[in-house]
């Protein structure tokens, strides 16, 4: 057999059969449903049809789920009942309001291992990707899609190019996974890896924590790859070891010898092949409303006069004027009028970790919210003491939930705001209409915090790594 | 669904880069039942002011843009996330074809399924009918073709969805017919790698 990447042996391993026209029938191993599925689940009604494998789906009550006290309006209540209500009939186990166990989808799976290295998950979410840390093809469907893997637990796909992202070298204290996320997709463009699945290798990708490495393929969907995965390696076994859904003695080990055999072959090519160096990247912060637009904390605004061409100078133009910022002045120096930590891309222990090195001590200028990413991170940060840092720096510290990601639980930044975030997506509109937002990492959002701007989190973390 | 092969009405154009899924529709819509319609939805931010009212200078807001069934756009449509909404919104408000260079991948097989074609074009080629709209423009999938006046340019699709697209294809129907070679492949998957079955 020919040298193959690690997507090639997931799709082989999946694939049930291929029709002439090139289009497969792949297996799905994990299927998540959340608040937004209910179109989906409203489908398989309307035909009558079970769930085929209700034991390999999971219901996750996190887009709606209010962060302090009850569901703000009687809709988002009822978004939140009627995954409830669907999962219950189905006889599917939902991790639902209240329960140990809740928290973003794709926080919480990988929690639980339930997410596993060579397994095919989907979900109704673009950031699915997200699983690919641990070595799964993992990848966001939409809700047609998402019917069809109730009623069949396979999905129709043509396979992807692959694509390899190597970054090598050491990527500098205060700089992160984020950062070589928002760096890549500016270089490459939110278009840049469209039909691309991406497998994130060398030696700074193969440095993170799996804390770090769901954060960056988490992004891969922000540069246009439906999916993007980390090879699975001894670092992913031993982040799974011992959690609730991972078998455990022999069966650990005969799983393991399946997850190693998942490295890409020496020798294998690739569609295509793109790096980066660790050593160059700073922290990058987004100043338009895509996350194409990002820049290092220590450049300054583009200018639409001096653009390449008209249209950047157009969409430059247009992007500063919704963010209400001028050409050409500094990045860093940006007042804010608040923050937000937390979401499936930064609300991990780590994240929540390093924004308390830079808070520990000190008060917030702005207010701030930090909502952890499950139920069990909540429960670890407070026993670790993380949240006497925030409230003492004078921060909320709330429930888990995609909260102020996505605003669909009422948590929203009022329009002309900016926010300083630790999400995804910058796009207009998406943390509430009108609203500004700065996507970055952690220890620059707790920065912006800490001084009311945009600012180099690395002078304030100087002594405390 | 049924399928088409021709599809023949107005065009006009957003000459605008990344129109996001939350900019297709959103969030805050996203909990009304499909029933309801989804067309008063699309680019609601955009097309409107913050109290609500159309602004008349958005081009989809025009006389010449009523009952327009071709969209013309610029780069990386769709983008963004899963949410079929987006879709919705596009059909419902009555399109049926929408043409830019680049699209989300996840918005590209949402829009098959729901019907709508969303057809490449080299940005050069996009920028020459953005500037013919408002027009009468003729998507042919046969061809795969798009014409306008003395223009025709060939768009890129996946064969795969072309034929899909043509045909009305019921994923689900199709699928069930694999009955016997689904379940005979779980149960060898189950035996081979018990792990991949929650424990």
């Amino acid at each position: 057999m020919s040298p193959r990447t690690t997507l090639d042996k997931l799709w082989d391993d999946h694939e049930i059969l291929r029709r002439e026209d090139g289009a497969s029938l792949l297996w799905v191993d994990r299927h998540f449903v959340h608040e937004g599925s209910h179109h989906a689940f409203a489908r398989l009604q309307g035909r009558g049809m079970p769930v085929a494998h209700p034991e390999l789906t999971f219901g996750v009550a996190d887009h709606y789920v209010p962060t302090r006290g009850a569901p703000a309006t009687p809709d988002i209540a009822r978004m939140i009942a009627t995954l409830s209500e669907n999962t219950a009939r189905h006889g599917i186990d939902l991790f639902g309001l209240g329960d140990p166990r809740q928290g973003i989808v794709h926080v919480a799976g990988p929690e639980q291992g339930l997410t596993l290295p060579g397994l095919l998950v989907v979900c109704g979410d673009s950031h699915t990707a997200t699983h690919g840390a641990l070595g799964a093809y993992a990848f966001g469907i939409g809700a047609t899609e998402v019917a069809h893997v109730l009623a069949t637990q396979t999905i129709w796909q043509k396979k992807p190019k692959r694509m390899r992202l190597s970054v090598d070298g050491v990527l500098a204290p205060g700089v992160g996974a984020k950062d070589i996320a928002l760096n890549w997709i500016s270089t490459l463009g939110a278009d840049g890896a469209r039909g691309h699945a991406i497998e994130y290798t060398g030696s700074a990708v193969r440095a993170l924590s799996v804390e770090g490495r769901l954060t960056l393929c988490n992004l891969s969907i922000e540069g246009g790859a439906r999916s993007g995965l980390v090879p699975p390696d001894e670092v992913t076994l031993d982040w799974l070891r011992g959690r609730p859904c991972v078998p455990e003695g022999e069966g650990w080990q005969r799983a393991c010898e399946a997850f190693l055999a998942l490295a890409p072959d020496d020798g294998v090519e690739y569609d295509r092949e793109t790096g980066l160096d660790a050593a160059g990247i700073a922290p990058v912060v987004t100043w338009g409303t895509s996350p194409e637009e990002a820049l290092p904390v220590t450049a300054t605004l583009p200018d639409p006069a001096r653009a390449p061409t008209e249209a950047d100078a157009r969409r430059i133009a247009a992007s500063l004027d919704y963010m209400g910022l001028a050409a050409g002045r500094p990045l860093a120096g940006t007042p804010v009028d608040q923050i937000f930590i937390g979401s499936c891309t930064n609300g991990r222990i780590e994240d929540l970790r390093s924004a308390a090195a830079v808070l520990r001590g000190r008060r917030a200028k702005v207010p701030g919210m930090i909502s952890p990413g499950s139920a069990q991170i909540k429960a670890q940060a407070e026993q670790e003491g993380l949240d006497r840092i925030f409230a003492e720096a004078g921060l909320d510290w709330v429930s888990s939930g995609c909260s102020m990601c996505v605003g669909m639980n009422g948590d929203l930044v009022a329009g002309g705001k900016r926010c300083a975030s630790t999400t995804n997506r910058n796009f207009r509109g998406r943390q509430g209409q009108g609203a500004r937002t700065h996507l970055m990492s952690p220890v620059m959002a707790a920065a912006a915090a800490v001084t009311g701007e945009i600012t180099d989190a690395r002078d304030l973390l100087k002594g405390r790594l | 669904m049924p399928g088409w092969t021709l599809v023949e009405g107005r065009a006009v154009a957003l000459p605008i880069e990344n129109i996001d899924t939350d900019q297709l529709i959103p969030a805050r819509f996203m909990s009304t039942p499909r029933a309801e319609g989804y067309g008063r939805f699309l680019l609601h931010d955009l097309a409107r002011d913050a109290d609500g009212t159309p602004d008349p200078a958005f081009p989809l807001n025009r006389p010449e843009s009523a009952g327009a069934k071709i969209l013309v756009t610029r780069r990386n449509f769709g983008a963004g996330s899963s949410r079929e909404a987006a879709v919705y919104a596009l059909v419902d408000a009555g399109f049926r074809v929408v043409i830019a260079p680049s699209f989300g991948d996840i918005f590209s097989s949402n829009a098959i399924n729901n019907g709508l074609l969303p057809a490449r074009l080299s940005p050069e080629e996009t920028e020459r009918l953005i500037d013919l709209c408002p027009t009468t423009l003729r998507a042919d999938l046969e061809s795969q073709t798009l014409r306008a006046g003395e223009e025709t340019l060939s768009f890129e699709l996946d064969p795969v969805w072309r034929e899909k697209l043509m045909k009305g294809w019921d994923d689900v129907d199709l699928t069930l017919a694999h009955g016997e070679a689904i379940a005979g492949f779980a149960d060898a998957r189950r035996a081979a790698r018990p792990w991949t079955w929650p424990g």
